[in-house]
């Protein structure tokens, strides 16, 4: 037998194993609702894999083609401003989706167990965003006034 | 060669348009070593994700009684988990804060880490050989295992039940099915982890500007692109970006897990409003009007039961000795209350008025009818620790309604909802 074959009769090995733990592990995790369960896993990569992805690549894809095709409007005083948008749109979005719960009210039951009011987290989110693009923009404007004019 | 061969031979030369073609992935950033890095935070960062969750599994003592038992049908996965000790008093606290934290904090890396491997899940043919065919399916188990496990737990911590399942189940059961596929994936990546590092120096491409970014040399993997794009970010830059989403992560959410002061910082964590500032002006994990719980009057009593049973009112259990002990309440969402002064009578002292045995466990049930962990079932270590109490006071003040009047368990490192409140019978029982 070649080593690549006995690496991957190894490696079949121990997937077999894997499937043996994780079926083990399975038959207990879909017990009672198996197709409401097993649709919630399954969706989990496929909502991230053909929707988040696609979306967020997508979007961005958009932007990087547009500022290839009009190279007048990817610079302000002489500084590429993509990534000054991207880093604190990033940061938001991911806030926004980790948070989407609180941010837009749908957990009816957030108040009464916990006696908080569920109000105050959309401002928060807001509040954090015009933090991030407020500070992303400072930081731009600073790289601006110290570039070497003849750099520009 | 048969026709099938032929068959497959053509279909596997001719990949569809869109994904399938290589050419359709023009990031000049995708390669080995960038996946690498991101492999590399995840790997103790899972690691430590499975064994807090593990531990906190084990919190609840689920082996102790079939009350404390979310999970009767468990088998192998957890039937030989020992008992949990009581104490150190932080020890849930901090346990549980590193699973919930920590779990918010590996969530950009998570995403970054798929981003670098997305190409992989439109490889063409679907399958090469049988290997090939298990490790991709072993992917949907990994890959789903990790986004329904991030799902669940950001979803629970805010009290967003919109799934068609019990979490406890759910979120225990998917974590085995994740690490049995996680461990066999690293298993057989670790010696390619290693040579991608090796590759490129870590200190060189952290000084490398977006002007000097070019793409990782071609791998046998095919996750270099063959007709990279120009670079819109440097390398330093994107990794840069997930690290800054992390740490956003983190600094918007640790605060509820410290508490005091810090729980303002916590702009956007479930846990990060202020009550006030009164001795009962701290967080609660279910009102006394969600547990169904009334005013409670003087016609209120405790029955305890062991070797004799007892009748007691508020005012006779003030007066047996009282013990003060400074101890904080952690929840399994990863907030806590922080440190809390309580006062009350030592479950110990209790146990030998009722003439329990050394090794008996306890059963407390609580008013609360409905809902989840109105009863627990406390070990006998437990219930001897120094400062595990029937609660009657905190901070100096009678305890509010909702912080479990007139009288609540408080237990060094127990999970929060084991802390029965408006505690109505208790029974000592051989363990």
């Amino acid at each position: 037998m070649s080593a690549m074959a006995r690496r991957e009769s190894i490696q079949l090995l121990a997937l077999l194993a894997g499937f043996a733990v994780a079926g083990y592990a399975a038959i207990r995790l879909l017990a009672g609702n198996p197709v409401g369960i097993g649709a919630w896993f399954v969706g989990s990569a496929v909502i991230h894999d053909l929707v988040l992805f696609p979306l967020y690549a997508g979007l961005d894809a958009v932007l990087v083609l547009l500022l290839r095709r009009y190279p007048a409007l990817a610079c302000v005083g002489g500084v590429r401003w993509l990534n000054y948008l991207r880093v604190p749109a990033v940061v938001s979005a991911l806030l926004l989706l980790v948070w989407s719960p609180l941010i837009l009210q749908l957990p009816t039951a957030f108040h009464a167990a916990s006696g908080l009011s569920d109000q105050p987290f959309f401002r928060h989110w807001l509040a954090v965003t015009v933090v991030l693009f407020g500070l992303s923009a400072a930081t731009l404007t600073a790289r601006i006034a110290t570039k070497p004019e003849d750099a520009a | 060669m048969t026709v099938l061969d032929r068959w497959v031979r053509r279909v596997a030369e001719h990949p569809p348009p869109g994904p399938f073609r290589a050419r359709f992935w023009r990031s000049p950033l995708r390669g080995p070593w960038f996946t690498a890095v991101l492999s590399v935070a995840l790997l103790p960062g899972i690691t430590l994700m499975f064994l807090t969750g593990l531990a906190s599994y084990a919190a609840y003592n689920p082996n102790l009684a079939p009350g404390n038992d979310t999970t009767p049908g468990k088998g192998l996965l957890g039937s030989w988990l020992p008992t949990w000790p009581a104490g150190p008093s932080w020890l849930y606290w901090v346990n549980q804060g590193v699973h919930v934290t920590l779990g918010l904090v590996l969530i950009p890396i998570v995403l970054a880490k798929l981003w670098s491997v997305l190409p992989k899940l439109f490889e063409w043919p679907p399958a090469r050989s049988l290997v090939h065919l298990a490790d991709r399916a072993s992917l949907l188990l990994l890959v789903g295992g990790a986004v329904f496990e991030l799902v669940t737990g950001v979803m629970n911590i805010q009290y967003y039940y919109a799934w068609p399942f019990v979490f406890y189940q759910a979120h225990y059961y998917g974590a085995w099915v994740f690490i049995a596929a996680f461990v066999v994936h690293v298993a057989f990546r670790l010696r390619r982890l290693v040579t991608a590092l090796r590759a490129r120096s870590v200190i060189r491409e952290l000084r490398t500007p977006l002007s000097a970014t070019r793409p990782e040399p071609p791998d046998p993997d095919h996750l270099v692109s063959p007709d990279p794009a120009p670079p819109t970010i440097s390398r330093r830059g994107a990794l840069g970006m997930v690290a800054f989403s992390s740490l956003a992560l983190l600094g918007l959410s640790v605060g509820q897990t410290i508490g005091g002061a810090a729980r303002s910082t916590a702009l956007l964590a479930p846990r990060g409003l202020q009550l006030g500032s009164g001795p009962n002006d701290f967080q609660v994990n279910k009102t006394a009007a969600m547990a169904g719980i009334g005013p409670v009057d003087d016609s209120w009593r405790l029955e305890v039961n062991g070797a004799v049973s007892k009748l007691f009112s508020r005012a006779e259990l003030l007066a047996l000795p009282q013990h003060t002990a400074r101890l904080p309440i952690a929840c399994v969402e990863g907030w806590s209350t922080g440190v809390q002064t309580w006062t009350g009578v030592r479950l110990a002292d209790l146990a030998d008025l009722a003439g329990a045995a050394p090794d008996d466990q306890l059963f407390v049930e609580s008013l609360q009818r409905g809902g989840g962990f109105g009863t627990v079932t406390l070990s006998a270590g437990q219930v001897r620790a120094a400062d595990a109490l029937l609660a009657l006071r905190v901070n100096g003040a009678d305890l509010s309604l909702d912080h479990g009047f007139p009288a609540r368990i408080v237990v060094p490192a127990i999970p929060g909802v084991h802390n029965t409140k408006w505690v109505t019978g208790m029974t000592f029982l051989v363990g």
